[in-house]
Formats: C-alpha cells, structure tokens, sequence
C-alpha cells in the first residue's frame, strides 16, 4: 500500500507541478533580511505586533485583511483599482484591452479559463475565474506585506485529480505571527509571482528570476544588498497602491528626467533618477555617450546580457510536442544544467519542449513603448511567424528608442482555419483539461466556449514571437556594453534599420570604388617606378 | 636670376606642415577604425584620439589660414597654366630620359604649377569637406541637436569618408613625389631646415642679403661666381 502510493505520488509529481511549488519557498527566504530602500524611505511610526486590531486569533486571510482595513481603511478602494487585481489594462493608445483576463502569451498561453491555477497569482481569496470578488475582505494584503517569508498562496483549486496531491503537506500559516509583521514589500514579495512568471524561476522575463531576491553587484547593481539594496518600489513608485512602470504602459524615451527638486516624479525610468545626461561630463567618450541616450535606451548598454547569475530562462517552447505519455502516463526530462547546478526541464508532458538559455544577449528592436498585441480576436497571416506583442517605434519617431528585449519563440497552437491564436483550458477537474487529460482539441474547445469564442475545430501550430523588455539586471558600470560591440561590421544592432552606426554601415560601393582608386593609383605609381628605374638602367648601358 | 640656398620654408610653415602631417596619419588610422576597416585599437580609443586631434587640426588650420592671409603667402597656391605642361611632360616622358626636373623654386613661386594646383585642391576643396562635415559630427556628438533631425545624416558620413579616401589618394602621390627630381633627403631636408635651392632675381638677393641675412645661406664660391 505504501509503495503503491509512493509510486503514484512520484509519477504524479512529476506530471504536474512540482516546479511550481518552489513559488511561495524559493523568494520568501530571507527573515534576517537588511531593510531594503523604497522610493519614499521612511522610518515607521509604527509597530505593527501592538495594534489591538492585530493581537487576536486569525484563521484565515480575510480575517486578516479585514483588520488591516479597520484602520488601512482606503487600502480596499485603492487595491481594487490596481491592475494586479483587476488583470485587466484598457490601452488608450491602442485601444486594446489587456491584461491576464484578455491575453494569450506564448508560455502557458491563457490565464483566461484556467484561474483555478492561475489566480495564485491573483491577490484575492478565492478567485476562481474572472468573476472577481466584491468584497474588500478577499484582497490578500500578504503577499506583498508580509516580511515574515512564511507566508505563501496556493491554486484555488486542486486542478485534475493527477495534481491534487502536489499541494498537501505545507507548514500551516501563524496568521498571527504574519499578521503582527507586515511591513513594505520586499524583492522578494513582488518576487514571489514575478520571478516565477511562465511557470517557474525566470521562464518568462529572464531578467527577473529569484536570484534577485539576493543578487550580488555584479548580477544588479541597484538590487544587490552590497550595492544600492533597493526594492522593486523604489523605481515601481507608487503613490495610492498604483505603481508605475507597467510593460502595458511603456515610456520608451523620458524626456522629464528628474524633475524639480521636491517633486518625486511617479515614474519608472532610468532618467526619472540619473536625469537626461546620465553620464558625468568628463571626457569626450561621456559627451558622446549623454547624446546616445537620444536613440539608445539604457537598458541597451547597461544590460549586457540576461538569465545572469545561475538561474536560467526559457527561450523556446514547442507546443507541438505536448501530450507525450510513458505508460498512460506524464513524464518531465530535465537535461539543462543551469549555472547554479539546478536541473531545469527540457520536455515536460503538459508542456512541450523547452530550450533553456543563460547570459543571453539581447534582441534589439526601435521601441515607442507602444505593443500592439495579437488578441484572440486577431486574425493573422499563418504563413508568417506571428508577434504577440508586436513592437511600435521606428528610426523616424522620436518617442522610439533602441530597446533591448528578451524574445520568446514559441510554437503555438492556434484555430487553423479562422487564423486566431486560442484559450486552452489547461487546469480543471474535468475530462477537457489538458492537464490531465492530454486531448488539447478538446481542451481548446472548452477555453473557447468558456470565452464565448468561435473555434472551428482545426488545431494547427505558429511559430510566435514575444517581446519582453530587459531592463532589470542592470549590471556595475564597468561591465557595461562595449562601444564595439554595436560599432562592428557584425554587432549587437545588426537587425536595427534606419539609422547609421559608424564602424557598422558602410557605403559599400564608396568603399569598394575608394580601394580600387587606391589601388589603381599604386599601381600606376609602381609602374612609373618601374619605367624610370628601366629607362636609368637602359642609359646606363648606352 | 641665379640660384641660391635661402629660407624657403620658415618656422611656422614646418611646425604646421609636420603637425599637419602627424594629425592626418593620426586621423587616418583613428578614421579607419572606427569606420571599421581595421581593428588594432578598440572603437573608443580610436574615438577619442580622432575627436581630440580633430580638434586640435582646427586650431592648427585656423593659425595656418591667418599666416597665409597676412604674410601673403597665398600667393604660392594661386592656379597658374604657365609651364603646367612642361612638368606634366615631364613626369610623363622627361622623367624616363634622364631630364632634369624643369622647375626651379622662384622666391614666390614656391611651388610647381601641378604641385600648386594639388596643394590648392587640397585646400580648398579636400580639407573643407573634412572639417565640414567633421564639426557637424562633432557638433552632434558632443550633443548638438538640430530640431526636426533625429538621426545623424549619413551624408555627413559619406562626405568625411570620401574626403578621407581622397587625402590617402594625395598622402600615396605626395610621397611617390619625394623621389622624383632629386633624392628623398633632397627633399626632406628643407621641411627640416627650412632651406632649399631658389631662383632669385637680383632685387630679391640683394633683399635678402640686406634684410634677412639668415635667411640666405650660399656658400662663398658660389656666391662670389654670382658677383
């Protein structure tokens, strides 16, 4: 009985999630943690562990919340507003509606449909599809609150029967003892979603993964204890729980800089602290560099490369491989050895095959900060590789500057006869999840009806593209991009059109003809040479 | 007329010439890394120096261009056709037959009418598309901005490296030219020293002789054979 159930947890372990459950540990780590710098440091007033309202006995999370918002008392109204819970962002520039409730990506493809998995990430109690909570007592003030470490989430429901057994035997939370130590978020609160976007450590950003809950210098500067220590809200500055500095949202060129003394600018660029002419005036090679910041973003240079310091990032994904079973059942194989000595997937059943990537040099591409993302309700050509988010910007417009991004390809599938990427209902206690079942047309069916979207019933696969901006990770000036690296016949700017790089673009018939010439001349010259020292001799002997 | 060993080059003229000379092979080297030809220095090293020599060749050309103004001695540079063909004739045919070079140096006619004419080129033609279009690079790199431009005008790219192409073109030709007429030390050694063989008139000797007796270097016979 024992080995049978051994057995059955291994194999189901190993189908499901056991990836995910390093969620709520891996980040959550650090209780002797130094005080991590925010944008508006303050020394508090206040000692949480002596509110009345938080010396009783908690059973739950909304307990919890409820005597946070009995003094917090506009926290709800502000939470309620902020795109972290409404997973949704209405794009004025595009019109689009975006966010978690609307998009496809190209990892897992669609929170839309499979809450039940991916409302972990939700901070509600209990959000089980996008039907969201009224109730203020359902925000989980926690997750970002809590400096305990001892605090996590889990799916609001078990999914298939083959995962259910993944998230039994976790420590019970103290709700007291959490509750009594809330305090601002911590790299590793936000940390505990955002590394872990995609369904693991880094999979999806690359320049977020858990090694910056603790990086050294040389991983990133600003977020390293030994450097500027700061927490992601020291840049992410928030004012009314709204933080700035969302992807959906982008501010490719800051032309504000740092603004009047006095004012804290609610901005999230690179220029709202070091200004417009970031480097010191000092030597010609600074002056020139004050005026690349026109057309280069900082990130370009300042980011040499992603996925740096042990912790890998998933680059391709390939759907098409999806629902290989040994025996009747699901199986992982893990053959990527990433820097810090971890065994990270390179097929897993429910999701295909995986390439994993380090040190990665970015793709460059003009950036507006405007995307133009491909919906369910965008029809496309399949003849081409799709760009989910399709970058805006150009040479030609003065918003755009060159960008550096992490860029995920992804065969995905997508309805073969109405040209539209799909919601696949991935997570469910029923006989269409994909997980679990493994019938990905019948999967797509459900997530499409789910959504009140036509499906034709032909399931084909696209190669995707996503774009996804590199800009944490920034590494000590020292270790900065070299001028060469782009000012190269072969560079990093190789795909950037529209501009000319000196050392990189050639007039090329200028200067093929311009050797020529010289070369002609030479040898002219050899020839003359030639003759007079011919003609010397000739008189010589006469 | 008859010749002599004066100062036909003066200080000022030697200084600019070797500074000149040792900025352009600079800004060549410097120009072809960072246009990418050769790789023996890294980008912003070669940056660097080609901003700073190019900076200090401006103020060189700017002391140069008033010498020449108010010495007078634009007057070397003025195009002539007079015995213009005789020198190309020579370099063409005379040159293999053992003729000897045809011209000799006046006291303001420093130059050949070919060589003139190159140097005149140079001057007005070469070096402005260098220094043009190179403060408008510098201009813009060292943060200048233009309202409605956004991206550095490849023009201006191409007319610094035509230019410069052009001066390789002169530099190989004016290096060949060392040898002909007379030896290479023949040739330096009045770049050096200042002096070399002129043909006075007896105005311009007698000049010398009472004004600028440093300038006029003869030796005695050949000075005594003049009188």
């Amino acid at each position: 009985m024992e080995r049978c159930l051994q057995y059955l947890q291994v194999s189901l372990l190993i189908t499901c999630f056991s990836g995910m459950m390093v969620f709520a540990t891996d980040a959550q780590s650090s209780e002797t943690h130094t005080i991590e710098k925010t944008a508006n440091p303050i020394n508090t007033t206040a000692n949480h562990s002596q509110f009345k309202a938080l010396q009783q006995k908690f059973n739950s999370g909304p307990e919890v919340t409820k005597a946070c918002l009995s003094c917090h008392n506009q926290a709800g109204k502000q939470i309620q507003k902020n795109i972290h819970w409404t997973w949704s962002y209405h794009n004025k520039k595009t019109g689009q509606l975006l966010g978690k409730e609307h998009l496809i990506n190209n990892f897992c493809s669609n929170a839309r449909g499979n809450e039940g998995m991916c409302a972990q990430c939700h901070i509600s109690y209990g959000a089980k599809n996008f039907k969201l909570p009224k109730k203020q007592s359902q925000i989980d003030c926690l997750v970002c609150h809590d400096t305990t470490g001892s605090y996590y989430r889990l799916p609001p429901t078990k999914g298939s029967p083959a995962c259910s057994i993944l998230f039994a035997g976790k420590k019970p939370i103290q709700w007291e003892h959490v509750a009594q130590n809330v305090g601002l978020p911590r790299r590793s609160n936000c940390g505990s979603c955002h590394f872990n976007g995609g369904g693991g450590d880094n999979v999806k950003h690359g320049d977020l993964s858990s090694i910056m809950a603790n990086p050294t210098k040389d991983v990133d500067i600003h977020m390293s204890p030994d450097g500027q220590n700061f927490a992601c809200t020291a840049c992410h500055v928030t004012k009314n729980h709204q933080w700035s500095g969302s992807r959906y949202q982008g501010l490719a060129r800051d032309l504000k800089g740092t603004g009047k003394p006095g004012f804290r600018r609610v901005a999230t660029s690179c220029e709202s602290c070091h200004g417009l002419e970031p480097h010191p005036k000092d030597s010609i090679k600074h002056l020139t560099l004050n005026t690349h910041v026109k057309r280069v973003a900082c990130q370009a240079c300042h980011i040499p490369s992603f996925a740096r310091g042990g912790v890998a990032t998933r680059t391709f994904w390939d759907w098409r491989t999806a629902g290989r079973t040994k025996k009747g059942l699901g199986f992982m194989e893990e053959n990527y050895t990433q820097g810090n000595g971890k065994k990270r997937e390179t097929y897993w059943s429910i999701k295909g095959n995986f390439k994993n990537g380090e040190n990665i040099v970015p793709y460059y591409a003009w950036y507006n900060g405007v995307n133009t993302y491909t919906t369910v309700d965008t029809h496309f050509d399949p003849t081409k590789p799709v760009d989910i988010n399709h970058l805006e910007g150009s040479a030609n417009d003065a918003a755009s500057r060159i960008w550096p991004f992490k860029r995920m390809v992804t065969w995905l599938q997508y309805d073969k006869k109405y040209n539209n990427l799909v919601y696949t209902h991935l997570w469910g206690n029923d006989d269409e999840s994909f997980w679990g079942n493994f019938k990905l047309k019948k999967a797509i069916a459900r997530g499409m009806k789910d959504a009140n979207k036509p499906f034709s019933g032909e399931v084909g696969f696209i190669k995707t593209y996503s774009y996804w901006p590199t800009t944490h990770m920034v590494a000590p000036k020292e270790k900065a991009v070299a001028c060469m690296e782009c000012h190269a016949t072969d560079g990093r700017l190789n795909e950037i059109k529209g501009i000319y790089i000196a050392g990189h673009h050639h007039f090329t018939w200028l200067d093929k003809t311009a050797w020529l010439v010289i070369a002609l001349t030479g040898s002219g010259i050899l020839l003359h040479m030639l003759i007079r020292l011919f003609a010397a001799v000739r008189r010589k002997k006469s | 007329m008859s010749m002599h060993r004066i100062m036909i080059y003066t200080r000022f003229e030697r200084l600019w010439h070797w500074l000149q000379a040792g900025a352009i092979l600079t800004l060549l080297f410097t120009g072809l890394r960072i246009h990418g030809t050769h790789t023996l220095i890294s980008f912003e090293t070669a940056a660097t120096i080609h901003n700073i020599v190019a900076i200090g060749l401006l103020v060189l050309w700017a002391f140069a261009t008033f010498w020449l103004f108010t010495t007078s001695n634009w007057r070397h540079y003025m195009p002539t056709k007079q015995g213009l063909w005789r020198i190309i004739r020579f370099y063409s045919y005379g040159i293999f037959q053992g003729e000897h070079h045809p011209y000799h140096k006046a006291f303001w006619r420093k130059h050949n009418p070919l060589q003139a004419a190159a140097y005149l080129g140079l001057k007005i033609v070469i070096f402005p598309m260098v220094w043009i279009s190179g403060l408008i690079y510098l201009y813009i790199v060292l943060g200048g901005s233009w309202s409605g431009l956004l991206n550095f005008p490849a023009a201006v790219a191409f007319t610094h490296t035509l230019a410069a192409f052009a001066l390789i073109l002169f530099l190989i030709i004016h290096l060949y030219m060392l040898t002909i007429g007379g030896s290479l030390i023949q040739h330096i050694t009045p770049m050096i020293n200042g002096f070399d063989e002129v043909d006075l008139s007896q105005v311009e000797e007698a000049y010398l002789e009472a004004d600028e007796p440093n300038h006029i270097k003869d030796d005695i016979n050949q000075s005594e054979n003049h009188r």
